[in-house]
């Protein structure tokens, strides 16, 4: 069974960006667009690793996240996040909610395969 | 040198306006020019008949040339010397440096107040940036928007073998994705000319309160009076838009007209006239708490107080809930504000009172004596946790203070507060080096 990613992201174009160049890197790749329900979605697809944008409809990214740390199972499953804000502030509520990694918009494609690559392979040492 | 010796240089620079020969000036008025010539280098003391003598001889008033125009221009020049980070050896000669070089003064202190305020437009930009939810979600939209062109052309340009359904597909959504850019960043735009047109746009009920009690100078004759209710002034609010804004409104003027029934007005500024605006003998006379009389006092219309008063409530998250602005003292529209301001401070020790003296870095070095008191709102009951809020009455300091009592350096917020290090600092600040 092949490396799986969850990517929960609103703007359809990045979702298939990403899911694109993902694809294209040996991973399946499950998408949604939701915050309100992100939690049952992870639960779902039992990702590897997620990618999850902060500002989604019905619940924030970070709110999704913080919730996720307190899942037995989930404590460690790796998180990118994306954000159009880069502020201190915010990456440090991302870290204290536990972010694996924070990067800001617009990013380029080798960011995110590498950051993808570089957390697998950590979750997969540990 | 003091101030009263730089008559002669008065005297030099009018005379020379008026394209008088220092002889010519001399011979007016009885003496010699070579003893004119000590007067206005300021080695010989002038006044009396003398000093009438010359005055009507170059068509001023005496003052003038005794305490010349410059008393502004001096205190301007030494606030920007206390403003100057690097130590200053000379600021007790500001006064000479301003009757010498008139010209190079002015432009010194009219460069010390562009950047006092090109620091508060950055300080409000900043705040609109971190703060302002349209304002956030229109730059979220642009830089998606910019995320997603960005990813999709890299995608075009570097994959070689791109299968024509998938080429197709992402040309598409460039063609959608550019699209989006465009009209976001003209949205953008508009709504940051519209902003800059109309300064006094809100974004929170709390602001919209703020226009309405800043509309009526924070006083309420009327209301004091009986002569109309709170729900009258509230209601006939143009500034009042929103129903949460009246909401606030009310319980703003609710307040308002539990402390003047408590405190009134005539009894008040008697009061005050008698003893001057200090809190602890203003709370004794009319038996109430200290933050009731800050309230008061800063309610006060013009030429109750010797100076015009700043104040500012919260709650014990810190969350601004009331803020009546004072020149000088920077307070953050949407909260954030410096955790070192004795109003943060006076949280640690309810019911404690707390008298600092500051001055807030990167603006003038102006300093203010701010009063402050946190105390439990709502009435007590049993096995309830009090809810505590603080108030901070902000008092200028007489002439700046600049050279007085050592105050304690405080910021506005973070983002735009030079103090380094600084125990309280939550977020770096824009204001690096060649800001």
């Amino acid at each position: 069974m092949g490396r799986r990613v969850l990517l929960i992201e609103d703007e359809a174009n990045i979702t298939e960006a990403i899911r694109f160049l993902l694809t294209r890197d040996g991973w399946q790749v499950d998408t949604h667009a939701n915050g309100s329900d992100a939690l049952d979605a992870i639960r779902r697809a039992s990702p590897d690793l997620v990618i999850l944008d902060v500002m989604l409809p019905g619940k924030s990214g970070m709110e999704i996240l913080h919730d996720l740390r307190e899942i037995d199972g989930y404590r460690d499953l790796p998180v990118l996040m994306l954000t159009a804000r880069g502020q201190s502030r915010d990456r440090d509520m991302a870290e204290k909610a536990g972010v694996s990694r924070f990067m800001t918009k617009p990013f380029s494609n080798a960011e995110v395969l590498s950051a993808v690559r570089d957390l697998h392979a950590q979750a997969q040492r540990t | 040198m003091a101030r009263d010796t730089l008559t002669g240089s008065r005297i030099r620079e009018r005379r020379a306006i008026r394209g008088l020969r220092q002889a010519d000036l001399a011979r007016q008025v009885g003496i010699s020019a070579s003893y004119l010539n000590l007067i206005e280098h300021n080695r010989r003391r002038i006044g009396g008949k003398l000093l009438i003598d010359i005055a009507q001889v170059l068509g001023v008033e005496p003052s003038m040339l005794t305490e010349g125009a410059e008393a502004a221009l001096i205190s301007t020049l030494r606030e920007a010397a206390a403003d100057a980070a690097t130590p200053m050896a000379e600021t007790d000669r500001a006064d000479e440096f301003a009757g010498r070089f008139p010209g190079w003064a002015e432009v010194l202190a009219w460069s010390h107040r562009r950047i006092a305020s090109l620091e508060r437009t950055v300080e409000t930009l900043s705040d609109r940036l971190t703060h302002d939810p349209r304002l956030a979600a229109s730059l979220h939209e642009v830089l998606s928007t910019a995320a997603a062109i960005h990813s999709t052309a890299s995608i075009l340009a570097e994959t070689g073998e791109l299968e024509p359904e998938w080429r197709d597909r992402f040309h598409r959504n460039l063609n959608e994705d550019s699209a989006r850019l465009a009209d976001s960043s003209k949205a953008l735009v508009a709504y940051l000319d519209d902003s800059e047109a109309n300064e006094d746009r809100r974004g929170a009920p709390q602001e919209e309160v703020e226009a309405f009690m800043a509309a009526h100078d924070h006083h309420f004759a009327e209301l004091e009076q009986g002569q109309v209710t709170a729900e009258a002034l509230v209601d006939a609010a143009p500034e009042l838009t929103s129903r949460a804004a009246r909401q606030v409104a009310r319980v703003v003027l609710f307040q308002y007209l539990a402390d003047a029934r408590a405190m009134p007005f005539d009894s008040f500024r008697a009061a005050i006239t008698e003893h001057g605006p200090e809190p602890l003998v203003l709370a004794e006379t009319f038996g109430v708490d200290l933050p009731a009389v800050f309230r008061r006092i800063a309610t006060m219309p013009e030429g109750v107080l010797p100076n015009a008063v700043g104040l500012v409530i919260c709650d014990a998250s810190g969350s601004i809930l009331f803020r009546k602005a004072l020149t000088g003292f920077a307070l953050p529209r949407h909260g954030e504000s410096c955790p070192l301001w004795p109003l943060f401070i006076a949280l640690n020790r309810p019911l404690v009172p707390i008298r600092r003296r500051v001055a807030q870095l990167g603006r003038t070095a102006a300093q203010f004596d701010c009063l402050a008191m946190a105390w439990p709102d709502g009435r007590p009951a049993f096995d309830r946790d009090p809810v505590y809020r603080s108030v901070m009455l902000i008092l200028p300091v007489p002439g700046g203070g600049a050279s007085g009592t050592t105050a304690q350096q405080v910021g506005s917020s973070c983002r735009v507060c030079p103090r380094d290090p600084c125990e309280a600092r939550r977020e770096p600040s824009i204001l690096g080096e060649g800001f």
